[in-house]
């Protein structure tokens, strides 16, 4: 059996499949926890995880607490409103204040690509998760999608996973492209080219498609990203209406994919935007499930980060 | 004090000479060259036995931080870097605080890197008042107090209206215009080079274009006007096409690289390593390919370092907070000479990009050793192996990509004005 | 592991170990009402499929048959070692009210017993838990002790015992190792 032995995940890319693997079995355990009545275990009774958020987000935080204190952990959150981010101390400052209170895990989400590798420069004893850093990666969102993915289809090997829309700014679709690739699916990219970062062809088994049509063809699954008029600028595409017209996951298109395919999202979703409400709430979407296997995976994740080999 | 230096391989483009000759020093100028000379009366002597001795390096783009970012480096730690890295002129550029708009700053560089320095310093004026980028700085009084060029550097003049004019100026005063050749709508908030690196580092790309647009542009400005124009730290294999056709119609253009652009590709900022980060950013193997074959056909004109010395605090942060640009006055030699090694330029044309056409396109009356020149000599020990060790720099910066590099050569006796300034 | 294995307890011999913890488990509970088997994973679960059906034929009754990952509640999950896959908690009934009746091959230190009691006790309150092992070879750190016991094997320290079990999960017979 594969062994765990990153004190860190801050990226697929830095996993192999056998560890990949292992957390998702992991995971797949976990759940178990999280359907009975008593949604508790005692394993990382003692343990102190601070969940440090630069960003704000409901979703994951919430999935990290939930996954902490289900292992017994001690959770704290501190999100960039009450840190000290906000009177100009460094990250590197408010990482050692941090380790004086000698934490175990440090759950991270900042909007700088690479500041975990940074973080855990800094503090070589303590374990760092990766919530999402910068265009970088979203390992744990990675995750509970090949998670979820699994559990539809019982394999990831094989599957065509169409992933529709801002690639350039996407985590998600990266920790995926890495993920998935390991895993011995293909992934079929669309979006426009406005949003399509250069090289993404050759990050792992990818192919950047001409149209959205030419993605979802045949598709096991099709992932759609959140579309963002504020994030995506004013450079990138006339208006979120015209996105939605070529872009957009309607009752239509959905059909081009296979007939059992799955839809996803990582939330939050613009319906109306990227995704139309019928196929949001409609039976082939898993975004439920996808939330719901979040904290399994999360918490399989703190298990293995907490038996890593510290530097 | 006269000096003799024995039995190196002299080599001067100037005099198309390359052979072993003895050098004679005499009141800080070159008295004679020639094969078995003899020791004038009380002259100290070098031995050059297997050394290369050469003009004076150049380097004409360098940050010396003085006044105002002293932090980072001074007159005195910088211009003792220089010497230690062979150098005996170096160029400093004007985004010091405040910036050199005007006489006081220029007089302020000169006499304090007369009386402190260990190289001379010459310093290059802003091309607008204040850096901003609006109106035209004084460049004939620039000019007057000692300036041998005006830049922005750090900057773009982005205003093409500006840029002609002072073009155009520039030329009538007889002071060359040195490009921060970028088109800042292009760059946004990129942090590295655009490409499947920053894709997969999920960093915010700065496109080669970006770059190219602004090259393109200041070659046609100077086509335009007739204007000679100096593109500085020249970083794509596109802005090297732009120059190359200009000079074959006669544009009256010149270039810079930086070693960095010639060893280095975006790869070493897998990582995040904020050491790889500097503007332009690292490219691609394609670029440095072109750069390489830039220098071997003349395109690029010269090695200079942009030398850019940050505070540790200002590099010990995440990839995006932290400031561009490294040092490198003490391992431009040895990262230049692995040129030669590679076939890429004679040593002939190493001394041409380092000494002779700096020296020349800001005529600064130095890049030869014919006798009656101004003694700035360096020596340099070809063979000699070390590592880049981060105590062993004498620049108060330590912002390296090459700290740990296992390199050949450096120079073993700064020479300037026939003084030993530097020796191992 | 080292060389010099010994068997103590042949297929013929663990057979009829299981058919008497059976008849005991149904003579102490007279009969399967309430009762449920709990397997520790992943011996202790083959072995409580296994005394699921011996009392099945005996009593014509299945009693509802489990299996418990005991992982996530050992006591030695700190220290950085790398952490074991955590296996499947398969308990799909209430334990609430029930007479539990817990099994595992080998009972040693008692430690897997405590991390399984507790992980049972978080799926319900049940009546009563009792432990059925098929070996029991001494050296106990807590006090447990075992309701139903195949065989009693005085072991030193440095021995290890192993039930074996094929592809298909039937024990194949016990060995000491030195």
């Amino acid at each position: 059996m594969a062994e765990f032995k990153h004190k860190d995940i801050i990226a697929l890319r830095d996993l192999n499949k056998e560890e990949i693997e292992l957390l998702l079995s992991t995971a797949e355990s976990m759940r178990e926890i999280n359907s009975r009545e008593i949604k508790k275990v005692p394993t990382l009774r003692g343990r102190t995880i601070i969940n440090l958020f630069y960003e704000a987000s409901t979703r994951t935080r919430t999935s990290f607490e939930i996954a902490g204190k289900r292992l017994s952990a001690d959770t704290v959150n501190i999100t960039t409103a009450s840190s000290s981010a906000t009177k100009g101390e460094t990250l590197a400052d408010t990482a050692l204040n941090l380790l004086a209170m000698k934490p175990d895990i440090i759950v991270m989400r900042h909007a700088v690509s690479g500041s975990h590798y940074f973080l855990s420069e800094k503090l070589p004893s303590c374990s760092i998760i990766n919530a999402g850093d910068g265009a970088h990666e979203h390992p744990s969102q990675g995750l509970l999608d090949m998670l979820t993915m699994k559990d539809k289809f019982g394999r990831l090997d094989g599957l065509k996973v169409a992933i529709v829309g801002d690639i350039t700014h996407s985590r998600v679709a990266r920790s995926n492209i890495q993920g998935l690739t390991k895993m011995g699916s293909a992934v079929f990219l669309a979006g426009p080219p406005t949003m399509m970062p250069p090289g993404v062809e050759r990050l792992g088994n990818v192919t950047v498609c001409d149209s959205m049509k030419e993605a979802i063809q045949d598709a096991d699954v099709v992932m759609m990203l959140r579309i963002q008029q504020e994030r995506q600028g004013k450079t990138l595409m006339p208006n979120t209406r015209e996105y939605s017209r070529y872009f957009g996951l309607n009752p239509e298109n959905v059909k081009l994919a296979k007939p059992d395919a799955m839809v996803m999202h990582p939330g939050p979703i613009n319906r109306g935007v990227e995704m139309s409400s019928c196929v949001v709430d409609g039976d082939q979407s898993w975004i439920l499930k996808q939330v719901e296997n979040g904290v399994a995976v999360r918490m399989a994740m703190l298990y293995h980060v907490c038996g890593g080999e510290l530097e | 004090m006269n000096l003799l230096i024995k039995g190196g391989r002299v080599i001067d483009p100037s005099q198309n000479i390359d052979a072993i000759m003895d050098v004679v020093v005499e009141k800080g100028l070159v008295k004679e060259i020639g094969a078995e000379l003899t020791v004038p009366a009380g002259a100290k002597v070098i031995d050059a036995t297997g050394k290369y001795v050469v003009p004076g390096l150049i380097d004409m783009h360098v940050h010396l931080r003085d006044p105002g970012l002293e932090y980072k480096e001074d007159i005195v730690s910088g211009t003792r870097a220089a010497a230690a890295g062979g150098f005996t002129s170096v160029c400093c550029m004007p985004n010091t605080k405040p910036v050199i708009d005007n006489k006081a700053i220029v007089s302020y560089i000169i006499n304090k890197a007369k009386h402190e320095g260990f190289c001379n310093v010459f310093p290059v004026g802003n091309i607008t008042y204040g850096m901003h980028g609006e109106r035209m700085a004084e460049m004939g009084e620039l000019k007057e107090a000692g300036c041998v060029a005006v830049s922005d550097d750090g900057k773009p003049v982005s205003n093409s209206e500006l840029m002609r004019r002072a073009l155009e100026y520039a030329r009538g005063i007889g002071i060359l215009v040195i490009s921060h050749a970028e088109e800042l709508d292009l760059v946004g908030a990129g942090v590295m080079n655009e490409g499947l690196t920053s894709t997969e580092l999920g960093l915010k790309g700065i496109p080669r274009v970006a770059e190219d647009i602004a090259t393109a542009r200041e070659v046609m400005l100077a086509e335009y006007t007739n204007s000679p124009i100096h593109i500085a730290h020249v970083s794509t294999f596109g802005s090297v096409r732009i120059i190359r056709e200009a000079k074959a119609r006669g544009v009256r253009v010149t270039c810079e690289t930086a070693p960095h652009y010639f060893t280095l590709t975006d790869d070493a900022v897998r990582g995040y390593d904020t050491n790889a980060k500097m503007n332009p950013p690292l490219r691609e193997a394609a670029d440095v390919a072109a750069i390489k074959e830039g220098l071997k056909d003349g395109t690029i004109d010269c090695i200079a370092t942009d030398h850019a010395p940050h505070h540790l605090d200002e590099k010990d942060v995440e990839f995006n907070e932290a400031m561009n640009g490294i040092i490198g006055l003490e391992t431009s030699l040895p990262l230049s000479l692995r040129l030669v090694e590679d076939g890429v330029l004679t040593l002939n044309q190493l001394v041409d990009k380092m000494s002779v056409n700096p020296s020349n396109i800001l005529v600064l009356n130095r890049g030869s050793l014919k006798a009656g020149s101004i003694a700035d000599i360096t020596v340099i020990d070809p063979a000699v192996q070390w590592t880049v060790e981060k105590e062993k720099l004498a620049s108060k910066s330590k912002n390296s990509p090459f700290l740990g590099w296992n390199v050949q050569g450096r120079a073993s006796a700064t020479v300037l004005a026939g003084k030993i300034v530097y020796s191992v | 592991m080292s060389g010099e294995q010994t068997v103590i307890m042949d297929n013929s011999g663990i057979k009829r170990a299981v058919t008497r913890i059976s008849h005991e488990i149904l003579e102490r509970n007279k009969g399967l009402t309430d009762v449920v088997l709990i397997g520790i994973r992943s011996g202790g679960a083959y072995l409580a499929e296994e005394i699921g059906r011996v009392t099945e034929v005996i009593e014509g009754v299945k009693a509802p048959v489990g299996a418990v990952d005991i992982t996530l509640y050992r006591d030695d999950v700190s220290g950085h070692l790398p952490h074991q896959a955590v296996g499947k908690t398969d308990i799909p009934f209430s334990l609430e009210g029930k007479r539990v009746v817990l099994v595992d091959d080998v009972l040693f230190t008692g430690r897997t017993i405590r991390a399984a009691m507790d992980a049972l006790m978080d799926h319900g309150r049940p009546q009563c838990i009792q432990l059925a092992v098929l070996i029991d070879r001494g050296h106990r750190e807590l006090p447990i002790r075992a309701d139903f016991v195949g065989r009693n094997v005085p072991t030193s320290l440095k021995e290890n015992v192993a039930v074996l079990f094929d592809d298909k999960n039937q024990p194949i017979e016990v060995v000491l190792e030195k």
